[in-house]
């Protein structure tokens, strides 16, 4: 791959715009890292989708070998009667939340119906286990392809070694401290420092790519009986395929979180030059201004 | 700039626009056709996992569930049935017929009489819930080799006696990769007593690296055959027939 040498740091063959002349283009992106980035996100889409229709067939999460009721669940989401009224009702461990509207009981066609997920957070909206399940596993499979595509590039290219692995001085209390204090300011990195993934935005790329999906990976495959006979060390690993269920939810729930925030960021920090760069490669860097 | 006016609102809305037209390719039927690709590539994938035909886990005796949950049927409605419980399954007749060299027609006293199995293993619904039972009975594998397979079959059906709620037959296929695997049992024993109506009295077959709706209850019949087109509606089981995966190892 051609692409493979372009580091961040090396300045793009037209390194400015006449109209801005102290601006200066980086190219930021792979080819392969642009395109399967939005593989990702088209399979994160359905995937998160479909899940959440899965999950309404039983919705309730337990610990451990086996679980089949609403009794010693982590979590549930169903409705429940409470003083003589349907409720909505989630439930978390000791916790008990009233969700009615949009977890536990919500409206289909104006009725109000006894779901988990609300019909505007599934595929289908309407209640069709095959169907979730199908779009799932069709879109599991893709993701695992560009994943392995993506995974292969990384360190083949140096990709990870270069941009993600985080350096002595980058994990100091510290310098984390300053960087959280900008982030919740808003103040985004410019000039010398803009060409690099700050350590924040390291540590949570590194999170994703390297315990979060592949943990989405294994605590599914964990599911399946078929592949149980396979690796039955994954029913050891995880503690189980209930227990694999429940680290399967709380992840694709921690990752929507990383997604709700990556959303927040590249709109905050320039939405146009951010989803450019993710598009065509090229990343603009505004200058530091003048002390 | 296009890009510059969409706002978070913006794609808060274009998500929930996306997601309605998921409902139009779910609708669209080689939309569907095509995303069944999926099923085929899990199916040819484990089977090269699993060629060496490893065991499911079996469990330990304190790993049993307190309760097995009973899904789907839980005792079927028809005088037939209800006939043979009130007689304790005496009548009962399990037949192995289609392209088998020597049809046989069998007794429960009889499957009973033969080389059992024992096994504690999980039964996983496709709903997601899980329970784990101790399951008794023949192998399948030891009956078909009582009753020999003619070439070319590739399938045993199950007929089972249960009508379901839209008033079609229960029915169920497994091919022979997974009929002759030591674990495929006819199971009429679960958890050391003899097997309760609600869980498919008294034969329940139990194939135990496949989803629940596969473990087949309530069978009358095991057929050979080289094709699923003629049974049902083609796609090789109840729920099959109603979209579901013929191949259910995940």
């Amino acid at each position: 791959m051609t692409d493979a040498s372009a580091a961040p740091q090396t300045p793009a063959p037209a390194a400015s715009s006449p109209a801005n002349p102290a601006r200066e283009r980086i190219y930021r992106h792979s080819r392969v890292v642009r395109i399967t980035h939005w593989i990702n996100a088209i399979c994160l889409f359905f995937l998160v989708a479909s899940g959440a229709q899965i999950f309404n067939a039983f919705p309730a999460l337990h610990w451990g070998q086996a679980g089949h009721d609403y009794k010693n669940v982590f979590l549930s989401m169903r409705a429940e009667t409470v003083n003589g009224q349907a409720r909505g009702i989630t439930r978390i461990g000791p916790i008990q939340l009233d969700t009615t509207g949009v977890f536990g009981l919500s409206r289909n066609n104006g009725r109000f119906e006894n779901r988990a997920f609300p019909t505007w957070m599934t595929i289908p909206s309407w209640r069709d286990l095959a169907a979730g399940r199908r779009w799932h596993f069709f879109f599991a499979w893709i993701f695992v392809a560009s994943g392995l595509v993506y995974l292969v590039h990384g360190f083949t290219s140096r990709h990870f070694a270069r941009d993600l692995s985080l350096k002595k001085d980058e994990i100091k209390p510290r310098h984390l401290w300053q960087e959280i204090a900008d982030h919740a300011r808003l103040r985004f990195p410019k000039g010398e420092a803009a060409k690099r993934y700050n350590t924040l935005q390291k540590l949570a790329y590194g999170g994703v790519v390297f315990v979060l999906l592949p943990l989405m990976l294994l605590t599914g495959l964990t599911m399946s009986p078929g592949f149980n006979a396979v690796a039955p060390v994954l029913l050891d690993l995880f503690g189980g395929r209930q227990s694999a269920r429940t680290l399967h939810f709380i992840s694709a729930f921690l990752l929507v979180g990383f997604i709700v925030l990556h959303l927040a960021m590249v709109i905050l920090s320039g939405l146009a030059n951010n989803i450019r760069s993710m598009i065509k490669g090229y990343y603009e860097i505004e200058p530091e201004k003048p002390a | 700039m296009i890009i510059k006016s969409l706002s978070r609102r913006g794609l808060i809305l274009g998500g929930a626009a996306s997601l309605a037209g998921c409902d139009q390719l779910q609708q669209n039927q080689s939309v569907t056709d095509f995303i069944r690709v999926g099923e085929n590539l899990t199916k040819s994938t484990q089977r090269i996992f699993l060629s060496a035909q490893p065991l499911a886990r079996e469990f330990k005796p304190s790993d049993i569930s307190p309760t097995f949950r009973a899904n789907g049927t839980t005792s079927p409605s028809t005088d037939e049935y209800q006939a043979h419980v009130s007689t304790g399954f005496s009548e009962w007749r399990l037949a192995i017929f289609g392209m088998v060299t020597t049809p046989a027609t069998l007794t429960l006293a009889q499957l009973k009489a033969m080389p059992a199995r024992t096994q504690i293993t999980r039964h996983d619904c496709v709903e997601g819930w899980s329970a784990i039972g101790q399951w008794t009975g023949v192998p399948l594998r030891t009956l078909l080799a009582q009753t020999g397979v003619t070439t070319g079959a590739r399938f045993a059906v199950m007929h089972c006696a249960d009508v379901m709620n839209d008033g079609a037959r229960y029915y169920e296929s497994i091919d022979l990769f997974d009929a002759v695997h030591p674990q495929t049992i006819l199971a009429y024993d679960l958890n050391g007593k003899t097997l309760p109506v609600a869980n498919g009295a008294p034969l329940r077959l139990r194939v135990e690296r496949q989803l629940g709706y596969k473990q087949a209850k309530y069978v009358t019949g095991i057929e050979l055959a080289n094709s699923l087109a003629k049974f049902g509606g083609g796609r090789g089981g109840y729920w099959e027939d109603r979209g579901y995966e013929w191949y259910a190892g995940i």
